[in-house]
């Protein structure tokens, strides 16, 4: 296992990732934040209260639950319990900005796309991730990304850790077990 | 935290799930329940994917519900339905069964006269059996959403006393809510007549009473079975007014409730029979609920065991 | 006829009381002989029974061969080919066929194609009633005269009770023997025992006073007629009191036992296998032990197999709806050692008792004996031998068995009827 990243690292990142999303909104105008289940949501809520900060207050927040979008491709070993997908906020005609721990093959952020399409349409949806691991099995690119690990083995996994989940912050690179699913 | 928490291929019944296992279901039906509440009511979780409705026994909100639940998953969903017993129409239920799985069917949810058809089913296809009532075996998506409904309104169900009220020795929904409820740690009172309230059930944890009126005061929840008129003709009870007399919801026995009882019915009712209309449409009344989250928790049942084969586990 | 000698062997024959080692030489179709070492020189078929048993040939005087109607399930061929292999010399065979054994010409049938087979000897049963409808008598004594063995409606009990009563009083008439299915016909219909597995099963059910009734019935109404009366399949521990008490009060009752009711429950129907659907049904561990406490005290006279062929296809229904019954002819003597011989309930004498010559002297046959100058219906039986029971190995054509896969141990190595060898174990 190699920690990359540690607990003050991770709050650079962070910063980074917060720099990056200011430069997609425009002042003044309502933003809608959602986090992909289940540690981009985490990420999600730790930007909110940094957004505020950064004179950015009319934020709707979500939480997007993509396991019933999953395509098979994604499928090998256990899938998730399905938690419900939270999005209380107007969707139509406001910009949406989705946020991931990692992104990898692309697959997830196409199940998210798919999912949001079935709530409504936002004006344009933007991804905002922390890590960037390469691999894409399909053209989709982060419009922010904290960190870029160039193209990793595929044997290797990155693993972000929240407090909130896991007691600790950092970001972790460790060689793939054999059930773990690639996402 | 990463345990399997489903891999059946099918849901025949309740009895053999695990507490465990119940309460992964009613958990993945939570998430379900919302997909209902948007503007696009659907997933493509099952997109391609063949459902059947093989009803080899009449009832149309059961039917439409599980067609909805799997529309809803994206899924193509076919009707088949054929009433009569395998041996008058000449076709085995096997040769039926197998003939419209030949057609790729992923999911058959099975309802039938005879206790354990859809476990025969289960041995004979290849394709995933959900029981929608065998006979009076059970009915275990029945069970599956009033224990929802149950958990929804008191926000558990260990420690809750349920009375179940009526012909409960021809009741597949009563069975399969007798181990449903047992399972997760909730009192269970059979009440009913001698004819109609099998001793037996005492051998499985439940209380068995012949006086509504004795326990009335002390259950959280009225679970009010459908009386046949079927029963009448095979001297199981004398009339329905007698029945109504000793074992209906009326609004005087109401009063003599528990305070906030939450009083339940599988549907469809006999107004006035079983139970008071004021009560079956005022607030204790759980029975919309009932519905509407036997739709969510349909959706987790046909999406779980389409699943399985591939482990699902609590965690990501 | 070629002569038959039987060397090596403990002959036992309940009839003469007789376990001893001794040979056996039988001579057109008779036993001549039965002698410690007889020399064998000159004759041509010697069977060597080292550490086997000699007995009169077993005879069950309950089997359903499906023949005038459901050919295709067993034909009377067939089915004497599964007693052979089981080790049956004689075989009862039941009237509910299609049309039903109900008068002479059905009768003769029986007798013919049984000698034209010439496997084991097949008995028609003739109906009471006119096709076993239960209102009115059939042609009893021309049926008798014929050769019926006996008389019965089996597949249903004869419910109406003024019928019975008129049966009852014809039968004795020329002594014949009724056999009667107890059921008693309005609280039957179920599909298995009513007990706290079908409660919680939801399963329609059959209450063990059904048969109780029926026995009772019957045994009120014979108290002043006296006719020979015989109870098939007995299956609940009442109704082995009700026969106990009948006895002890001196009326010409007997009974029968099946061996899936000395082994099996009703739990085995948990799984809604219809090969545990039978009738009278699997009962609980109690019916089972009294059957078992029935057979060691004398109440229960004999064992029966009541063989009961269906197809795959008829058996492969929802359970409420399949037919009932289960083949026995092939593992039953195995399976009577396992349930009675092996845990030590009885011996091997009264256990070859209860299949020959208790049998024989309860249809009036002049069978079930080594005595010399007997008809020679001689099985010799491996009492040590191991092995599966495999149903896909049967001869019959049906292969609606529960003790598919089951080790017993015992069997019957050959089968000799009327002085002819007609089956050996491969």
């Amino acid at each position: 296992m190699q920690a990359t990243h540690d607990q003050r690292d991770f709050q650079r990142l962070l910063n980074t990732l917060l720099d990056k999303i200011v430069a997609l909104v425009k002042p003044g105008e309502p933003l809608n934040l959602v986090g992909i289940r289940t540690r981009g949501e985490t990420l999600a809520q730790r930007l909110v209260p940094l957004l505020h900060d950064r004179g950015i207050t009319e934020i709707g927040f979500g939480a997007l639950d993509i396991t019933l979008y999953r395509d098979d491709l994604s499928e090998i070993g256990p899938r998730p319990l399905v938690r419900p997908t939270v999005l209380d906020f107007d969707i139509d005609r406001r910009p949406l900005i989705l946020i991931d721990d990692v992104i990898f093959t692309g697959r997830t952020v196409r199940a998210a796309l798919d999912a949001l399409a079935d709530f409504g349409r936002p004006s344009a949806v933007r991804l905002a991730v922390l890590v960037d691991r390469g691999g894409r099995e399909l053209p989709i690119q982060p419009d922010a990304v904290a960190l870029s690990l160039g193209e990793l083995p595929l044997d290797q996994v990155v693993k972000v850790k929240v407090a909130e989940r896991d007691s600790y912050d950092g970001v972790e690179i460790e060689r793939r077990s054999s059930h773990e699913s690639r996402e | 935290m990463s345990e399997t928490r489903w891999n059946r291929k099918h849901l025949l019944g309740l009895q053999d799930l695990s507490a465990d296992e119940i309460r992964f279901v009613l958990d993945t039906a939570h998430s379900f329940k919302e997909v209902s509440m948007r503007s696009v009511k659907k997933v493509p979780a099952l997109r391609g994917r063949v459902v059947v409705n093989a009803f080899f026994e009449d009832s149309t909100r059961t039917r439409m519900s599980f067609s909805l639940a799997a529309q809803r998953l994206s899924a193509d969903v076919i009707e088949f339905t054929e009433k009569g017993s395998s041996v008058s129409k000449g076709e085995t239920l096997v040769d039926t069964a197998r003939n419209i799985e030949a057609m790729g069917v992923d999911v058959m949810i099975v309802r039938h006269a005879a206790a354990g058809a859809s476990e025969l089913l289960s041995r004979s296809l290849k394709c995933s059996i959900i029981n929608a009532g065998d006979g009076a075996h059970e009915h275990p998506t029945q069970g599956l959403l009033d224990l929802y409904t149950i958990r929804e309104r008191f926000g558990k169900i260990e420690g809750l006393k349920v009375a179940i009220i009526g012909d409960i020795a021809n009741s597949r929904v009563a069975r399969s809510n007798i181990w449903g409820l047992t399972k997760m740690g909730a009192e269970v009172i059979l009440v009913g007549p001698a004819t109609l309230t099998p001793s037996a059930f005492a051998s499985v944890g439940c209380r068995i009473s012949h006086d509504l009126d004795a326990v009335i005061g002390e259950v959280d929840v009225m679970y009010m079975l459908r009386v046949q008129n079927e029963r009448m003709k095979s001297a199981q009870f004398p009339t329905v007014r007698e029945f109504t007399k000793l074992y209906g919801l009326t609004w005087d026995r109401f009063q003599r409730c528990k305070k906030g009882v939450f009083v339940m019915h599988p549907g469809p009712m006999n107004r006035g029979v079983e139970i008071q209309s004021d009560i079956a449409d005022g607030e204790s009344s759980g029975i919309l609920k009932q519905v509407e989250n036997g739709l969510a928790v349909r959706m987790a049942v046909l999406y779980l065991v389409s699943q399985s084969g591939k482990a699902v586990s609590a965690d990501s | 006829m070629a002569s038959i000698l039987i060397q090596n062997g403990t002959i036992l024959d309940p009839s003469q009381q007789l376990q001893v080692k001794r040979d056996v030489l039988i001579e057109h179709g008779r036993i001549t002989r039965v002698d410690s070492a007889i020399d064998s020189k000159g004759i041509k078929n010697v069977i060597d029974a080292a550490g086997k048993y000699v007995t009169p040939g077993l005879i069950d005087i309950h089997v359903h061969f499906r023949e005038p109607g459901d050919e295709e399930e067993e034909t009377i061929a067939s089915g004497s080919a599964c007693a052979v292999a089981g080790g049956f010399t004689t075989v009862c065979c039941m009237p509910n066929t299609k049309p039903a054994l109900d008068n002479e010409a059905q009768i003769e049938f029986v007798l013919r194609e049984s000698e034209r087979v010439a496997l084991a000897n097949v008995l028609p049963v003739g109906a009471i009633t006119k096709s076993r409808e239960g209102k009115e008598l059939a042609e009893l004594a021309s049926m008798f005269q014929r050769g019926a063995i006996a008389f019965s409606d089996d597949g249903v009990g004869v419910a109406d009770s003024s019928v019975m009563r008129k049966a009852l009083q014809y039968i004795k008439m020329f002594d014949g023997l009724i056999m009667q299915h107890c059921e008693d016909h309005q609280l039957a219909g179920g599909a298995m025992h009513a007990g706290l597995v079908s409660t919680l099963l939801g399963m329609p059910a059959i209450p063990a006073e059904a048969e109780q009734l029926m026995i009772a019935r019957d045994v009120l109404l014979n108290r002043t007629i006296g006719c020979r009366y015989h109870v098939q399949h007995i299956s609940s521990a009442f109704s082995v009191e009700l026969i106990r008490r009948a006895k002890q009060d001196g009326l010409p009752v007997t009974a029968e036992v099946a061996a899936h009711h000395l082994l099996l429950t009703d739990e085995s129907c948990r799984t809604f296998d219809t090969n545990f659907k039978m009738n009278p049904p699997l009962r609980t561990q109690a019916d089972v032990d009294a059957c078992i406490a029935g057979v060691v005290d004398g109440t229960i006279d004999i064992l029966a197999t009541d063989h009961a062929p269906h197809l795959a296809e008829e058996k492969e229904l929802e359970f409420p709806y399949a037919p009932f019954g289960i083949i026995g002819l092939e593992p039953a003597l195995a399976l009577y050692i396992k349930a009675l011989v092996t845990p030590g309930h009885i011996d091997w004498m009264k256990l070859i008792d209860m299949m020959t010559v208790k049998c024989a002297q309860i249809v009036r046959l002049p069978r079930g004996t080594l005595k010399e100058g007997s008809v020679a219906d001689v099985t010799v039986i491996d009492p040590d031998l191991k092995w599966t029971i495999d149903k896909e190995q049967f001869v019959s054509k049906s292969r609606n068995c529960p003790f598919h896969g089951w080790d017993v141990i015992g069997r019957a190595t050959h089968t000799i009827v009327g002085g002819k060898l007609k089956w050996r174990l491969n």
